[in-house]
């Protein structure tokens, strides 16, 4: 199947620092995939490359097969994208907001957009300031969607959000997913609501790519294993990190294909989305560029 | 029509808590063979889940044979899975209330017994009995 982002040794540089570098992913068409990762691990960066919004220093970036480091107008049409905080003209109304969509894209769904307003009960006439924030939230998404983006890009989309507001807005994000299958993109740092709504796992820290994959495939390839603490420090191949308690030790292992032959004083678990991605956040630093 | 339900803090992938549901419906006898399940879009909007999950979980069931998905009518229940049967369900609770009773007279605590019950169901299934 094509893949939706094609991309390939993409890094950014500001002046000598890099905020993102080598980083190397094939994202399948049709999936939600969360990008994770602490602050300054360079997600907003690599969304901002995807969006056309900066110019990569080096590598390569396509959305659907269309080069978006060019920032081709036709590379762009194909990506709907809502901003940090959902930033919106505050002193628009919505129906200025919509009118001012049409007249900047290539195509445009007003019908769609008015229709997702009107259930939600946004009256047009308002400005978009007076609105609350999950209305803001939910017209920015409705101006992102109205270009009928194969591609949907969104940083934060739950940072300041209300649990109902968060909870309406993923709805909105998750019905769009299902009646017109686009693929979405979301960068957050809400790890516990991203698990019923992503498929797709890309873990971003220090400005590299630590893990992406399905999460199933994920969850699968990892095990935490327990069993007696000893003196020598554990080491064995995929080891991401060691909790120690007073008599007994855990590994978190990424295993291979072939699960590895255990003494019978150890025991293998399944580890769960939330403690392994902050297993690998926690991870201290291991390569100095 | 059958609401879903999702314990984001349960720590069981979503499509499973979806699966488990229906299953558990089914052996309480609250969904019946003939009886629909929400589409994908509905199951979506009332739960604000990945379309992808929701259709995994039908998969299975249907996998399993207890759902069949008619094409542009929705997923119905096939399955005649008897609820557990009344004589073996009765005799399994009269033993459970006994032995919950030794475990109390013996000063076990709720939290106990329930750590109790999770170790044996492991080790049953490390055994491949469950």
């Amino acid at each position: 199947m094509k893949p939706a982002l094609a991309i390939k040794g993409l890094g950014l540089r500001y002046g000598r620092t890099w905020a993102l570098r080598d980083c190397s992913l094939r994202l399948p068409a049709g999936s939600v995939i969360a990008l994770v990762g602490p602050n300054g691990a360079g997600k907003s960066t690599l969304l901002q490359l995807i969006t056309g919004l900066l110019r990569p220093t080096e590598g390569t970036v396509e959305v659907f097969g269309q080069d978006a480091g060019a920032g081709s107008a036709e590379a762009l049409a194909q990506v709907g994208f809502v901003a940090q905080e959902h930033p919106l003209y505050q002193g628009f109304s919505v129906s200025d907001l919509l009118r001012m969509g049409r007249g900047l894209n290539l195509h445009w769904d007003r019908y769609l957009a008015e229709r997702r307003l009107g259930e939600l009960g946004i009256p047009l006439a308002k400005r978009a300031g007076s609105l609350s924030g999950g209305q803001q939230a939910q017209v920015a998404l409705a101006l992102a969607l109205a270009k009928r983006p194969a591609l949907l890009v969104l940083d934060e989309p739950l940072a300041n959000l209300d649990p109902i507001a968060r909870r309406d807005f993923m709805r909105a994000v998750m019905t769009a997913v299902a009646e017109d299958q686009i693929t979405v993109l979301m960068s957050s740092h809400v790890i516990a609501d991203l698990e019923a709504v992503c498929d797709w796992l890309v873990l971003l820290k220090d400005g590299t790519v630590q893990l992406a994959g399905a999460i199933d495939d994920v969850l699968d390839g990892h095990r935490m294993l327990t069993g007696p603490r000893t003196g020598a420090e554990p080491s064995m191949p995929g080891l991401v990190r060691v909790t120690h308690s007073e008599r007994h030790i855990d590994l978190l292992v990424r295993t291979g294909p072939d699960r590895p032959d255990l003494h019978p004083t150890w025991r293998s678990q399944p580890v769960g989305l939330e403690e392994l991605i902050l297993a690998y956040l926690e991870r201290p630093r291991e390569t100095v560029r | 029509m059958f609401q879903f339900r999702l314990d984001g803090s349960s720590g069981v992938p979503a499509y499973l808590q979806l699966v488990q549901q229906v299953r558990q419906a089914l052996l309480l006898g609250y969904l019946r063979s003939g009886d629909q399940l929400p589409t994908v879009k509905e199951a979506v909007a009332s739960l604000a889940i990945n379309p992808n999950t929701v259709v995994k979980a039908y998969r299975q069931l249907e996998n399993e044979g207890m759902v069949t998905a008619r094409p542009g009518q929705g997923t119905f229940i096939t399955a005649t899975i008897e609820p557990v049967a009344p004589g073996p369900h009765a005799r399994l609770r009269r033993s459970l209330e006994q032995w919950v009773r030794d475990a109390y007279t013996a000063g076990l605590d709720d939290d106990m017994v329930t750590a109790m019950f999770a170790t044996v169901r492991t080790e049953l299934r490390a055994e491949g009995v469950a």
